[in-house]
């Protein structure tokens, strides 16, 4: 069973609600795997302080040019669809930020001038907690700007364990679907603010196309956010739990420690929120 | 002639506020500027800012890849080709996961596979309530090219603020460090880094700093919320001061900025005695310094 937690906003709970959902699975006996996926900002080792066993390097395809073969035919340059290749005289300049790994300049040219290389983007760290939990983690070189063959590496890792949660980046685009596109469920986490409401409409929206199960948990509850009610309403979407604003947990979070060890009445509302979405998991299959 | 300055807000972390505190100092600022929204994915400056909108312009993002079944032999060399594995068993190109190189179009042999623009998001030009220049986006959901959707966003800002005189263009930026926010920091002249005294939000602005000194760009520390952990506060500023990072300032905690954003006020605007509006007058002080500086 994959459950990821994602937000759309950030900030709004997503890595405390995994790594406390995985922590009281792993108490509960279940064989957990926590595989964080916003590898651009990888931060629930921060409260799981995993001992790391093994750091993989993520490579990806890089066109090399062997110029002597080259006959200048730029069928290469023309077919890039992302505008990485450029033919300077005759120099071919590669703009590697932009090479999507593609292979169509390998696979076009039929001089052989181009040839297979590779270069590292960042890394899958792979390692266990105390508790039992294995722990997966892409993390993203800085300077690099696609997150995806990360995201694709670190899942790759996947198989262990009865329950993988999945911590997912925020935003709606591309990093964000890669990370719950074949999860079983998605948690949404978000607050009761305008902000909050505004980009937990684009995620419901997007995991309503793809015809994701999903389930709401409202955190930092504190006054009245009528709108955020409403729309719940309007769409019917199942609310899996609440947590109030309370600034205990935004200290025992701001010394990346695990809210359920400090503060243990916490508990049943995260036990409360895995049985419902437990529920809706398997009233679906 | 004047060249514009701009300056993006960015925090690594998500929810450190950034899109709350940029909107706070704008309040405070005089003059007239240009503002931009470059979180693209979950742009919510327009909420507090107000827009008035005068234009919106269709984006267009990467091409995809579609099979059009009645030309479709099934020979599989599509399959082949494709990196991403996008394609299925039926031939049906996943949209969501096809990167848009064109690969199959490419090699299709019975020219099978067209390989169209499709529109990813909406521009939306207009005025803030206060009337100054503001732009914003909304990529579709799913969509990727958020990058590329900031970079036309940024030319659009950069034009229209010259055509009106502006001299600075003020941009609220993205979480994370990769594709949306390289493209907004690329040439600014200032980043403002945000962050809280919180142990994810130190590690992932260590990330964004380390992204900055990359690209070699101006950077300021802004610590917000900052009396939820003094200890890790003096540790941020302490980070300023080895980094030689100039400190904007801090600010403490204050329940009235949520209520201020569900009023679609700025916090200054809502409150201008709240603790957190008196300490963004000192930190426009020396925000205002460093633009100078930046003259």
């Amino acid at each position: 069973m994959k459950i990821a937690f994602a937000s759309g906003k950030g900030g709004t709970g997503k890595t405390t609600f995994a790594v406390n959902m995985a922590y009281l699975l792993s108490l509960s006996g279940y064989r957990v795997k926590f595989l964080d996926l916003d590898v651009e900002e990888p931060d629930g080792h921060l409260f799981l302080n995993p001992q790391i066993e093994s750091v993989v390097p993520v490579k990806v395809f890089i066109p090399l040019f062997e110029m002597e073969k080259c006959t200048f035919c730029k069928k290469c340059v023309q077919t890039c669809a992302f505008h990485a290749l450029f033919m300077l005289g005759k120099e071919m300049l590669f703009f590697q930020e932009l090479c999507h790994s593609c292979k169509l300049c390998l696979r076009i040219c039929e001089k052989g001038a181009v040839k297979e290389g590779e270069r590292e983007v960042g890394v899958v760290r792979i390692g266990k907690t105390d508790s039992s939990i294995i722990f997966v983690e892409g993390r993203l070189k800085v300077g690099e700007a696609r997150p995806m063959p990360v995201i694709d590496a670190a899942k790759s890792h996947s198989g262990d364990g009865d329950i993988q949660i999945i911590d997912a980046p925020p935003g709606t685009s591309c990093p964000f679907v890669r990370s719950v596109y074949d999860s079983d469920f998605v948690v949404l986490v978000t607050e009761p603010t305008p902000f909050g409401l505004h980009d937990l409409e684009k995620c419901v929206y997007f995991l309503k196309s793809i015809k994701k199960p999903f389930g709401l948990v409202v955190n930092k509850e504190k006054g009245e956010f009528p709108r955020l009610e409403e729309y719940v309403l309007q769409n019917e979407i199942p609310v899996l739990g609440r947590m109030p604003e309370d600034l205990r947990i935004a200290k025992v979070l701001s010394e990346g420690k695990i809210l359920l060890r400090e503060l243990p009445e916490y508990r049943a509302r995260f036990e409360e929120i895995f049985k419902r979405l437990k529920r809706m998991i398997h009233g679906r299959n | 002639m004047e060249g514009i300055r701009e300056v993006v807000f960015l925090s690594g972390k998500g929810g450190v506020g950034k899109t709350s505190i940029l909107g706070g100092i704008y309040s405070l600022m005089d003059g007239e500027k240009g503002v931009v929204d470059c979180d693209v994915d979950a742009a919510n400056l327009f909420l507090i800012l107000g827009c008035k909108v005068k234009e919106e312009k269709p984006f267009y993002g990467s091409k995809k890849a579609e099979i059009r079944k009645d030309k479709c032999q099934e020979c599989g060399l599509c399959k082949d080709v494709c990196e991403f594995g996008a394609i299925n068993e039926l031939f049906v190109v996943d949209p969501i996961i096809c990167e848009g190189c064109g690969s199959c179009f490419v090699f299709c042999p019975h020219s099978a596979v067209s390989f169209i623009e499709e529109r990813a998001g909406t521009i939306y030009i207009g005025e803030t309530k206060k009337g100054d220049l503001f732009l914003y986006a909304e990529l579709f959901p799913g969509e990727e090219s958020s990058g590329k959707l900031v970079q036309t966003l940024r030319e659009e800002a950069r034009r229209r603020a010259k055509e009106r005189g502006l001299s600075l263009i003020l941009m609220d930026g993205s979480p994370g460090i990769g594709c949306p926010v390289i493209s907004s920091v690329a040439g600014v002249d200032l980043v403002v880094a945000l962050c809280e005294p919180q142990t994810s939000s130190v590690h992932d602005l260590l990330r964004l700093l380390e992204l900055t000194e990359h690209f070699r760009i101006r950077t300021a520390l802004l610590i917000n919320k900052s009396d939820v952990n003094p200890s890790l506060s003096a540790r941020l500023k302490k980070i300023a001061e080895e980094k030689g990072l100039p400190l904007l300032g801090e600010i403490p905690y204050d329940p009235l900025i949520i209520e201020a954003q569900r009023e679609g006020k700025t916090i200054v605007e809502y409150s201008r005695d709240s603790v957190c509006s008196k300490a963004l007058e000192r930190v426009y002080e020396r925000f205002s310094m460093i633009l100078e500086e930046l003259r």
